[in-house]
């Protein structure tokens, strides 16, 4: 009679809207595409951490490096560490030292080991707002062109290292 | 430590829910009746663990102990402490605590309403709620644990979003979580309905009581979301049809459905399987609104960041629930079928088709949230449904709700006959007219707005006039809740149709004219803050005190904030917010808003009603009998 | 009244009020609906031109102009361009080379004109239609 089948109805319209969101589910996408990559590295100027004039661009122009953003304050720029001491061995690293004071950052590059060429200050994160960072460490490749080749959003694993990092650094040579 | 103690807390939580849900089937299997006593303890003893556990969370954050994960992502030691706190449920992790805990807090609560409901009933409800807790402590603890360590301990914190430091926004969504999670009660009567095969005494008592509860946090909830994107996204808007916000709105339709269905057969029985369906779709809604923001199937101003694992454990959990509680209303539903029959043309009637009305109209809702899925599951493209798909379906299935609400309250608990009632209905309909016509100045639809609503004041005076001798508390709260409705209405009328704005690029001195008044530009300077620089417009408005936005500027972490200036009165509200100044000028845009702070006063009335309602329930003095 | 008649009462009402809504969901599906484009889908539609439509993409750094009330900005998903215009205040969160989404219509010119412009309230998210547009034409790099 009408009660005994009225009563599944409601199950029916559910499965039907589960199987809809079901397939749905893990389709979205990851977030942080980098408008950047293919861009120009947009321009900066900031002190030297070693006191020696600004940092530009122009100053690593015609080498392809790696650009990090880290921090003294920066847990997770403590577990990259190491990487890019190791890595630093074959491939030059640019810093920048974001939101942080200099001394501090002295000292943890004096405990921990310096794997950059030269790190430029960003206290203000004047660099950072250009170049879109949302958090740190964040590393760009930059090409000898200075376009930026790759944006790296969190740590450098040695995995990223070796399968993406390392072999775009050989090609942009 | 405390940090751990926390989360040992939290786990303990999660047996206690697990011996909650079992112990009736082993006191069954084992045939040792004495098993289930342990239940209520274990209710009590579970929500007290919960609450240790969100404590712990919230000291973590007050602390500003950065070895806690979600605190070195979302707190800092420059936060003032109000939003140290917020933040402890300002995040995934922390948010769906807190749901837990409230689920908790329900759970144990309940435990101690008898209310004249037999202990089988009592005992499976809390087994039902054991169930519903275990699942979503599982959830927390396997993918979301709060109580995540950073080791070594970072010296400050990441979050310091300038944005989401505002009152509304740190304490609206904990109130629509209370809103949503004790809709759960009701579903646990409802499964326990049907696994008993029968309501019983003192069932449709304590749904009542329990939907109310969660009905008042809703509105509430909802009005102050409202409030917070009106005073603080600067659109002048106050709803947007955001997933988000309908997945709060679905389950206020269904428990003002619920709480008005359960009324019938509170008195004499008639619709127990309706009142069940609605109580275990009223939960349905909770689940998938929880589902909705947190899985990132939908886009929407408020997600949390997707995660696909999360999104299919919550969506398993969601099926599981919801399909079984389905499954057990589809084999046992009709058992519950009504004995008493009621006549069609009667009160009950109109809330019948009230509650059905209700029920579409959220289903119309739901239809247009998931529409973007089904559109492109079917390969129709990426579509969304905005303002003009719903205020094109929902608001004319809402009319004749409102119309009914006016009328039901003056017909007759049984029969009644259209001449005996012919006279409410001109006076309803008088009201209407008068209403109506005041609209027609403005537009068609202000016309249908100011009409239904002067027509639901008739038809509250009427009633209340009607029962002046049978006075109760559940009366004047019926009146002040279909009172704040009408109010809310006229303010939602008002702010809609008679809203006007203006926008302009202005030299400083120079003016822009809105609705009758001028509005110029007097200066434009900065201002420092505590931990900003903000632009300050001084705005002269005609015959009313200056308007003051701001675009502030914080530094850590860089971000610009827009700071509307809101002048309310009765009459309605001015609202100015400016842009980038530039040499050329700066941009800014006034809107009036005649009548809007009429749907906060509507909404604070229709939560006063409710609590009186409320009240009702709840035996002050121990009644004979 | 017997209990067979009260249901046949209750399902009829039932079936009215899904069958009202019915009727309102279809037509104003016809209507309302708002489809979502990035800028390359959009510009192979001529057609678009007629509907209300969100476009969604990265706003192309330094084309952002203001002039009087208007405000001038590019949007783009790799492949091409639209120029947008604007009347009104930009979101907090808008800035050059970020996600945004704009509803508003196509102009027979070939620029639109947007009426609202949305941005969202966390600055590392991106909206998953945007994301979706990105990676449909390449723009998007996963990463890690």
């Amino acid at each position: 009679m009408i009660g005994r089948w009225t009563t599944w109805a409601p199950l029916l319209a559910f499965a039907i809207l589960l199987g809809l969101v079901a397939t749905r589910i893990g389709k979205t996408e990851p977030p942080l595409p980098s408008p950047l990559v293919g861009k120009p590295l947009p321009e900066f100027a900031l002190q030297r951490l070693d006191g020696q004039g600004t940092l530009t661009p122009e100053a690593f122009k015609g080498r392809a490096v790696v650009l990090n953003v880290f921090g003294s304050w920066c847990v997770a720029c403590i577990e990259e560490h190491p990487v890019l001491l190791e890595a630093s061995k074959s491939a030059e690293i640019v810093g920048i030292a974001w939101r942080d004071d200099p001394v501090r950052t002295e000292e943890w590059l004096d405990r921990r080991g310096n794997p950059y060429s030269v790190v430029g200050l960003d206290p203000d994160s004047r660099a950072a707002i250009d170049l879109g960072v949302t958090g740190a460490p964040e590393s760009f490749v930059i090409a000898p062109d200075g376009r930026v080749a790759l944006k790296i959003t969190g740590i450098i694993t040695p995995e990223i290292w070796r399968n993406q990092v390392a072999p775009l650094l050989e090609r942009l040579k | 430590m405390t940090v751990e103690a926390g989360l040992f807390a939290l786990i303990l939580a999660a047996m206690l829910a697990l011996l909650q849900a079992l112990a009736l089937p082993a006191a069954h299997l084992l045939r040792r009746p004495g098993i289930a006593g342990a239940i209520p303890a274990a209710a009590a003893a579970q929500a007290l663990a919960m609450l240790a556990a969100m404590a712990a969370l919230i000291h973590a954050f007050v602390v500003s102990d950065f070895s806690v994960r979600v605190v070195y992502e979302n707190s800092h030691t420059a936060k003032p402490m109000l939003y140290k706190v917020a933040a402890a449920w300002g995040h995934h992790e922390g948010s769906l605590l807190l749901w837990a805990t409230l689920l908790s807090l329900f759970g144990g609560l309940t435990a101690f309403w008898r209310q004249g409901l037999p202990a089988a009933m009592r005992l499976r409800v809390l087994a039902v709620q054991g169930i519903l807790s275990f699942g979503v402590l599982a959830f927390v603890v396997i993918t979301s644990n709060p109580f995540d360590r950073l080791i070594p301990a970072p010296m400050e914190g990441r979050g310091l979003n300038p944005l989401l430091q505002d009152p509304g926004l740190a304490f609206h969504p904990p109130l629509l979580y209370v809103g949503s999670v004790g809709v759960s009660v009701a579903f646990a009567f409802a499964i326990a309905a049907l696994w008993r095969g029968e309501l019983g005494p003192g069932w449709a008592r304590a749904v009542r009581f329990w939907t109310l509860i969660a009905w008042i946090f809703l509105t509430v909830g909802i009005s102050l979301g409202s409030a917070w994107a009106y005073a603080e996204l600067g659109w002048g808007g106050w709803w947007f049809w955001d997933p988000v916000e309908n997945s709060a709105l679905m389950p206020w339709l269904t428990a003002t459905a619920l709480v008005h269905a359960v009324r019938g057969i509170e008195k004499k029985g008639g619709l127990e399987g309706w009142v069940v369906l609605l109580a275990i779709l009223g939960f349905g809604f909770s689940l998938l609104g929880m589902f909705l923001v947190r899985s990132g199937v939908l886009t929407s101003v408020h997600a949390f960041a997707a995660d696909p694992l999360r999104g299919v454990f919550i969506l398993g959990l969601f099926a599981a629930i919801e399909g079984g509680a389905l499954t057990l209303y589809a084999l046992r539903g009709h058992r519950l079928a009504g004995r008493v029959a009621f006549a069609p043309f009667s009160r009950d009637g109109a809330l019948l088709l009230n509650t059905v009305l209700l029920t579409v109209a959220c289903g119309v809702v739901l239809f247009g949230t998931v529409y973007p899925l089904l559109a492109e599951s079917l390969g129709l493209g990426r579509i969304s449904v905005g303002a003009p798909f719903f205020d094109a379906t929902v608001l004319p299935l809402m009319a004749p709700v409102v119309a009914l609400m006016a009328l039901g309250p003056l017909m007759t608990g049984g029969r009644d006959s259209l001449k005996r009632l012919a006279p409410s209905i001109g006076i309803v309909a008088a009201c209407g007219g008068v209403g109506a016509g005041l609209g027609l100045i403005w537009s068609g639809a202000a016309a249908a707005g100011f009409g239904l609503a002067a027509a639901a004041c008739g038809g509250v005076g009427l009633a209340l006039w009607n029962a002046r001798r049978r006075w109760t508390r559940r009366r004047t709260g019926m009146a002040f809740a279909h009172l704040g409705l009408a109010v809310a209405l006229v303010g939602i009328t008002g702010g809609s149709q008679m809203a006007a704005e203006a926008i302009a690029r202005l030299p400083v001195g120079g003016a822009v004219e809105l609705a009758g008044r001028s509005f110029g530009l007097v200066e434009v300077r900065e201002v420092p803050g505590p931990n900003y620089i903000a632009m300050r417009g001084t705005i002269s408005v005609t015959g009313a005190p200056d308007l003051t936005p701001e675009i502030r500027r914080y530094e850590t972490p860089p971000q610009t904030t827009t700071e509307a200036a809101i002048r309310s009165t009765l009459g309605g509200d001015t609202y100015a917010v400016i842009g980038d100044p530039s040499p050329d000028g700066t941009v800014v845009r006034v809107f009036v808003k005649p009548l809007l702070p009429w749907l906060w006063a509507g909404s604070a009335l229709m939560a006063m009603g409710g609590a009186l309602a409320l009240a009702s329930g709840i035996p002050l003095t121990r009644r004979r009998g | 009244m017997t209990r067979r008649r009260q249901r046949l009462i209750l399902l009829g009402v039932g079936m009215a009020a899904v069958a009202l809504a019915a009727v309102l969901v279809i037509s104003a599906l016809g209507d309302s609906l708002t489809f979502f484009y990035g800028p390359s889908d959009l510009l192979a539609r001529p057609d678009a031109a007629t509907h209300r439509v969100r476009l969604g993409g990265l706003v192309e750094p330094g084309t952002v102009s203001r002039e009087g009330t208007m405000v001038r900005f590019t949007v783009t998903d790799g492949k091409s361009s639209l120029p947008v215009r604007y009347a009104g205040v930009l979101p907090d969160l808008f800035r050059e080379g970020q996600g945004v989404v704009a509803e508003g219509r196509l102009t027979p010119e070939g620029g639109f004109v947007a009426e609202t412009v949305l941005a969202k309230h966390d600055e590392k998210y991106m909206p998953p239609d945007v994301a979706a547009v990105l990676k449909k034409n390449g723009e998007w790099r996963a990463q890690q």
